[in-house]
């Protein structure tokens, strides 16, 4: 045995010993639907004081953000450490003590594009639960072209003033901050006039107006700026080139969303899940889906993988992302039709049998919409991997 | 284990081996073999032994470069691209995986020719028209200390050209493996003209002599050498259909690029980009599956079966919608016969059934998967 994984084991046990020690056993359900999940923020209303403890506990050790630095409130863990804390908290059944925009997408571009003042301001409350973010990018004129984005920013001192509306901002109501797209220069090319600037909520003249969903629930808003001051020190990057910030953060929020977290690895097969369903799984039509699911989950899971094989190995994935993106969120709405099939009229109550499972059906049809639709995500794959005439 | 990216030694091994195939092989080679209704090409063979390919997985000490089964597979697949034929999984790894499980004299010789290139395998396991191993007929009775062989086989995959057989049979309690000189007295073979212009033939057995000598590894117990074998193949065989995926789609994506229609070239129509880029995407994913065959083969492969089935599942599922789109996109002249594109067509159909077709192996992986 090599002493690398002779420091990987003692790792392991390590982390084991802390979760069996700091882990409330209420938080040890595995659970991670939407009541499960701690959002955080400065108005956040934990559903029990486990989840506090159990925030508080985590955030402490920097493992909310496990792989960011640990100035910026994370642990500066590599993927195979990362990868034995996952690993532990999955065998526990531990629940992930924090989720947010800003852990999945505005970390990694303040990461990768913020002034090091900025990464100390805004990362340790977001990696504590402080603080909660939501995305102001689409607008009504602006979903696949996103660059069109029309909401102004008038240069006003060292503040901008704001005028516009976003659309589709998931939990508008709910965030502290958003980080938007802005227009600072209308006579620019359309990708070359856009900022991408940082706007406390809490600001006069942001308001916002809640969307309901087909599947009933309302996290998603529009989000109005009406003269709105905002400080330019709240540029991430440089004015005009927010583009680049903006992509490199929807290739995270894509990763995000195809289950680059942990979604298709971590989740239970198909099978068995349809198995306590179905009892059994006998309908031979269904079965036959079913095991094509699971041929082309576990398929993903593992490019997933290699994927991340050669992000770390230092070659780029770069635009073949969109294909993680478009895959992974196609096949996760096949596994949601066949969960409902299998549920049979079961699956077709609210809040039967089983219990949130037709609301959830109908939420995965966003993710092939959402971040990009599988639409663009093909264009893309077309243009930049293979190279055909746009 | 180790990441699903390719090793320097598997680069080097893939860029020399698409290096020489592009020179000695490439498609062009294949239709002139099948132009004059050749299924073997004998020097093409020795030069691949001579480079080490058919010692892959051969033990050094045997005289082979014993790279394994991530390498094989990167052989494999250099060898689906441009459709060479060639006995490299039937001998290379079937039967060389085969005769690295017994520890006899026989097997090491075995797999010294194997290296050395002067010796071809078939494997003769079907009888009915799906792979099904466990449903072997063909009887080997016992005779004074040895067996006498009875029964047909079909679809010997290089059945024709090999030196030897695998011979899967009915025993008194159980299957057992035999390995057997292909002219031996009581064998007779009849080559199959086969829609892929390979070799693949009919083998009966008329109270065929076999000695104790001849059984490959024990009576009755023919899988725990067996099953490692079919899976090394599985395994291959999947890299070489996403190969010829790859193969396929490179055409297609040239002819999108080149082709033009009402004034455009038809690769600007978003309705073919689009299916062009769900293509790329389905052999991205089937890639990392192969890859995973070929590592878990390597570092544990007594646990290999849910890895190997979910690369052979998915590569028939690739392959298929790679030749079906790679003719359609061609239009017209995707139907030619001078066009290469249904040569890929053809080769796919008859890996899909080789070593079980997509349902066997989805069968297989729900089974692992607690269905
Ligand atoms: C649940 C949910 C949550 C969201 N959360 C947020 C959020 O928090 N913040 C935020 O900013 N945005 C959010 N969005 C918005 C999301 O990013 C957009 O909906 C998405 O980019 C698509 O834009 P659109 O809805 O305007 O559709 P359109 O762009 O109008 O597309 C309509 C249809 O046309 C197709 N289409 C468009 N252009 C092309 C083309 N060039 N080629 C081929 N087909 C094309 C699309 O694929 C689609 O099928 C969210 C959306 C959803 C559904």
């Amino acid at each position: 045995m090599s002493m690398s994984d002779d420091a990987l084991n003692a790792f392991r046990a390590e982390v084991r010993t802390w979760l069996e020690e700091n882990c409330p056993q209420e938080m040890r359900d595995g659970a991670s639907g939407e009541d499960a999940i701690v959002w955080g923020g400065r108005n956040w209303k934990f559903k029990s004081d486990a989840q506090k403890l159990w925030l508080e506990r985590m955030a402490s050790k920097g493992w909310t953000v496990p792989t960011w630095p640990v100035e910026y409130g994370g642990a500066g863990l590599d993927r195979a450490h990362h990868k034995i804390l996952l690993d532990e908290m999955r065998k526990m059944g531990a629940r992930v003590p924090l989720q947010s925009f800003g852990i999945w997408m505005l970390g990694p571009a303040l990461l990768a594009f913020g002034s090091h003042e900025q990464k100390l301001q805004y990362l340790p409350p977001i990696a504590r639960g402080e603080v909660r973010w939501c995305q102001g990018y689409s607008e009504p004129g602006a979903g696949s072209d996103l660059a069109s984005v029309q909401t102004k920013a008038e240069s006003d001192g060292d503040h901008y003033i704001v005028n516009g509306q976003k659309i589709w901002t998931s939990y508008a109501d709910k965030a502290d901050c958003i980080f938007a797209l802005v227009r600072t220069d209308r006579d620019a090319p359309k990708h070359l006039g856009i900022t991408f600037l940082l706007i406390d909520m809490e600001t006069p003249g942001v308001t916002t107006k809640p969307i309901r969903l087909i599947s009933g629930k309302s996290p998603f808003c529009e989000t109005f700026f009406d003269d709105v001051r905002v400080p330019k020190a709240n540029v991430v990057g440089t004015e005009n080139r927010g583009w680049d910030v903006a992509k490199h953060l929807l290739t995270h929020e894509r990763e995000m969303i195809s289950g680059g977290g942990q979604g298709l690895l971590g989740g239970r097969p198909l099978g068995a899940v349809l198995s306590e369903q179905d009892g059994g799984l006998t309908d031979p039509v269904l079965r036959a889906e079913a095991m094509a699911c699971e041929i082309d989950a576990l398929a993903v899971a593992l490019t997933l993988e290699r994927y991340k094989d050669q992000a770390e190995s230092g070659g780029g994935v770069g635009d073949a992302s969109a294909m993680l993106k478009y895959a992974g969120t196609e096949l996760n709405k096949r596994r949601h039709e066949l969960m409902m099939s299998a549920g049979g009229a079961d699956a077709l109550i609210w809040d039967g049998k089983h219990d949130g499972l037709a609301a959830d059906w109908l939420r995965t049809k966003a993710n092939s919409i959402e971040g990009g639709t599988s639409e663009v995500m093909l264009s893309i794959i077309s243009r930049r991997v293979l190279g055909l005439p746009a | 284990m180790s990441t699903l990216l390719l090793t320097e030694d598997e680069t080097m091994l893939q860029d020399a081996a698409r290096g020489f195939l592009d020179g000695a092989a490439p498609v062009s080679h294949f239709r002139k073999l099948r132009d004059a209704g050749q299924t073997h090409d004998a020097k093409l063979w020795a030069e691949m032994a001579q480079m080490g390919w058919t010692g892959v997985l051969v033990p050094e000490d045997a005289g082979g470069s014993d790279m394994g089964h991530a390498a094989a597979a990167v052989l494999a697949g250099e060898l689906g691209k441009t459709l060479v034929t060639s006995p490299f999984i039937s001998t290379a790894v079937i039967a060389a995986t085969a005769l690295r499980q017994v520890a006899t004299d026989r097997a090491r010789d075995a797999l010294a020719a194997i290296a050395d290139g002067s010796v071809i395998y078939g494997l003769a396991v079907d009888e009915g028209a799906k792979h099904d191993p466990d449903a072997t007929q063909l009887e080997a009775k016992a005779d004074g200390n040895g067996f006498r062989l009875s029964g047909t086989k079909g679809f010997v995959v290089d059945g024709s050209n090999a030196d030897r057989l695998l011979v899967l049979a009915k025993t008194d309690a159980g299957l057992t493996l035999f390995d057997l000189p292909a002219d031996r007295e009581g064998i007779t073979r009849t080559g199959q003209n086969m829609v892929d212009a390979r070799d693949a033939a009919q083998v009966t057995f008329d109270n065929v002599q076999a000695t104790g000598d001849d059984v490959l590894g024990s009576v009755d117990d023919a899988m725990t050498v067996l099953k490692p074998a079919l899976e090394a193949g599985q395994a291959a065989l999947s890299a070489e259909m996403l190969g010829l995926s790859a193969g396929a789609f490179a055409m297609t994506v040239g002819y999108l690029k080149e082709r033009k229609q009402f004034g455009v070239e038809i690769g600007r129509f978003q309705a073919l980009q689009h299916r062009a880029a769900h293509l790329w995407s389905e052999t991205e994913i089937t890639l990392s599956a192969v890859r995973h065959a070929g590592r878990k083969l390597d570092e544990d492969p007594d646990n290999a079966t849910l890895a190997v089935s979910l690369a052979k599942a998915r590569a028939t599922q690739t392959a298929k919608l790679a030749v079906i789109e790679g003719v359609q996109m061609h239009g017209g002249i995707g139907m030619t016969d001078d066009f290469d594109m249904g040569f890929f067509m053809k080769r796919a159909r008859v890996a899909t059934e080789w070593l079980g077709d997509y349902g066997y192996h989805a069968a297989k992986v729900a089974a692992a998967r607690g269905f």
